[in-house]
């Protein structure tokens, strides 16, 4: 038999039909639905006259647009686009009789912390939703991707996909990271070797002992920006720390059920002698704790490192350097740790889960942030919120002078009333540092929670190294 | 969906490589329920300053490109998000056919979902188109999707790739909801499978 890859498998197991150019139709298991993407697909399904094919298989959960203060449970969106888009997921979930998870429930969420921490997302299955960090799902070894909302509603009406194959790429992250680097500098790293494009055409699988070793948490990190590096999907082979992480969770399969599951989940691995089309080795000891600088996730250094110049640069990437750099108002040759930040956001489906906030409070622990760096501290669902507060992480917080908010996609992309004034500078742990992203104007460093806790207390960017040797 | 056979029109030269969705269509306007009326609001950070008036500068302001109907772009356009509100902010401006050496993934398929062609070509003829799109607009291409061609002003022929099933949806404008649904039967017989082999799915 031939030897194939993790991503062949999942493909193999879920193809209804290829037609003969190799055009093919992909069954889906899950279906993620948020309130952004979707309000034109419900409305194509009504004007079509036509149903939602498996509702059990469709989960539907408001994040994008929701607010993250602590009175929104009285109801009040104030901004009236939102509040049409919420009510028209409200509407579209309880007409179509959709798995549904409303503001004021507390296991409402960002949908990709939602989803794996409800147990709907499982090893082997495929996964779509109306959201590029769909790929976060990847982590447990299932092929998860974003769609666009044409793609949504075909999803919801037929519960497939036409796709054609992606390559194979491996990423092998070896031996161990050092300490104070994480699962974002990981996948920083990544995107930084490869370039945002890099990945077009391809689905990542990452191994390596750095990955074997990782957490849930981490990996979900890790396969979180596959997109960010133009993968369609990243996956993780799944091994007993995703079946622990599995097991019990609502929608996890039960007794007999569990054991039969087990028993193919066992067999998602990557066969010996599978030849991948790309294969990049990066040492874990190699990995530094990494910021960007520009406005593209590819433009990653060292926090030791200085700001670039264009020059350091070739072909249409020198105009866009120049560009970032006036953008980010910076000048090349500054140190990265000498630039002043107003803002930190901890949070996103990047890093909005417990094992973040507990980096971020061990840092903050007992400190006090600067004055004057409004720090937002956005947990990824209610649950999150809840096991934080069970650890005191709350109080470590909010005694340092953080915001604790409610769960939400909150300033990771600003469609909420949190975002920067133009000009605000942010340490961010989400994913994305495009202009405008956090906010028109707006300046974005990506970074991991344990560094944009340091940047909070510096007031500027910060080696997280220096603070854990204190 | 619109069919896409010729498309004959000015190209806009946006020569910056990674357009990301985010300046192809800001958050901001991605508060809608409707796929319509985006294009006012294509390329709304660079096309407008803070006091809403157009920036002379930029590409689309510009007499000669106002009316383009084609884009010469940097490598890796539309990387980013999945939202859809991308290609509808640009086929709502007049926009359908995007030329470039690469797209991200999703917005590249998102675009066959709406009737615009993106053409993936080698650099160097990126690089011509872009020259000549750069001419303003006496530089006129004319696309022909069934020959797979582009020819530019002055009478030069390209030749381009395009996936056959994508090809016919828009030459054809194609649902594909409705070519899927024709395949009832296959899905059923896969969900009876499953329903065994995976009953906890």
């Amino acid at each position: 038999m031939t030897a194939t890859t993790l991503y062949d498998k999942i493909w193999d197991a879920h193809l209804v039909s290829t037609d003969a150019d190799g055009t093919s139709l992909l069954y889906i298991d899950r279906h993620l639905v948020h309130e952004v993407t979707s309000p034109q697909a419900f409305e194509g399904l009504r004007d079509a006259g036509r149903t939602v094919h498996a509702p059990d298989k469709t989960i539907a959960v408001p994040d994008h647009n929701v607010p993250t203060t602590l009175d929104r449970n009285s109801g009040i969106v104030e901004n009236e686009e939102s509040r049409i888009q919420l009510e028209a997921l409200d509407k579209n979930a309880r007409d179509f009789g959709i798995h549904y998870y409303p503001v004021d429930d507390v296991r409402q969420g960002i949908v990709h912390i939602v989803g794996p921490e409800q147990g709907w997302t499982l090893p082997g299955m495929t996964v779509v939703c109306g959201d590029s960090h769909t790929a976060t799902h990847g982590a447990f070894g299932a092929l998860a991707h974003g769609i666009g909302t044409s793609e949504v509603e075909h999803v919801l009406a037929t519960q497939t996909l036409i796709q054609t194959k992606s390559k194979n790429m491996k990423v092998e992250i070896t031996g161990q990271l050092r300490d104070g680097v994480t699962a974002k500098d990981v996948t920083m790293a990544v995107i930084g070797a490869t370039g945002t494009a890099g990945g077009t055409g391809y689905v990542i699988e990452y191994c390596g002992q750095v990955i074997r070793d990782m957490s849930m948490e981490g990996r979900m990190t890790v396969c979180n920006m596959a997109i960010e590096g133009g993968a369609r999907a990243g996956l993780i082979a799944p091994d007993q720390t995703t079946f622990d992480y599995v097991m019990g969770l609502p929608h996890a399969p039960k007794g007999a059920a569990w054991e039969q599951a087990m028993l193919w989940w066992k067999t998602l691995t990557t066969d010996d002698g599978a030849v991948f089309d790309e294969v990049l080795v990066i040492k874990g000891e190699d990995i530094a704790p990494l910021v960007t600088w520009g406005t593209s996730p590819e433009d990653v250094l060292p926090i030791t490192a200085t700001v670039p110049a264009p020059s350091d640069f070739t072909g249409g990437k020198i105009d866009a350097v120049e560009r970032s750099l006036d953008y980010m108002g910076l000048t090349a040759g500054q140190n990265l740790t000498d630039i002043k930040i107003d803002v930190v956001f901890i949070g996103s489906c990047t890093n909005g889960r417990i094992e973040d906030l507990r980096a971020a409070a061990k840092i903050l622990d007992g400190q006090k942030i600067k004055s004057g760096v409004r720090t937002l501290i956005v947990p990824g669902s209610g649950l999150v919120r809840a096991q934080a507060e069970e650890e005191g992480l709350d109080k470590i917080f909010l005694d340092a002078g953080a915001e604790w908010r409610l769960a939400g996609c909150s300033m990771c992309l600003a469609m909420n009333p949190d975002y920067l004034e133009p000009g605000e500078r942010c340490a961010a742990t989400s994913n994305r540092n495009f202009e405008g992203r956090q906010g028109r104007g707006g300046r974005t460093h990506l970074m991991s929670p344990a560094m944009a806790a340091a940047a909070a207390i510096n007031g500027h960017l910060t080696d997280v190294r220096e603070m854990m040797n204190s | 969906m619109d069919k896409f056979e010729k498309l004959s029109g000015t190209a806009a030269p946006m020569p910056l490589i990674n357009i990301d969705t985010d300046m192809i269509i800001p958050k901001l306007f991605l508060k809608t329920i409707k796929r319509s009326g985006l294009g006012v609001n294509l390329f709304d950070e660079m096309r407008y300053d803070d006091d809403r008036n157009e920036i002379p500068d930029f590409v689309l302001n510009k007499p000669a490109y106002r009316d383009a109907k084609i884009i010469v772009a940097g490598d890796n356009f539309g990387c980013g998000s999945s939202r859809e509100h991308a290609p509808w902010a640009i086929k709502d401006f007049g926009i359908s056919c995007v030329i470039s050496t690469s797209f991200a993934d999703i917005f590249f398929n998102n675009c066959f979902k709406n009737g615009i062609l993106p053409i993936i070509l080698p650099k160097e003829q990126v690089d011509i188109l872009m020259e000549d799109a750069q001419n303003g607009a006496n530089a006129r291409i004319e696309i022909d999707l069934a020959a797979q061609t582009i020819t530019s002003a002055d009478g030069k022929v390209i030749s381009f790739e395009v996936d056959a099933f994508k090809k016919q949806c828009l030459l054809e404008g194609l649902d594909d909801i409705g070519l899927t649904l024709k395949k009832s039967s296959a899905i059923d017989a896969f969900e009876s499978a499953a329903a065994t082999a995976r009953p906890w799915v």
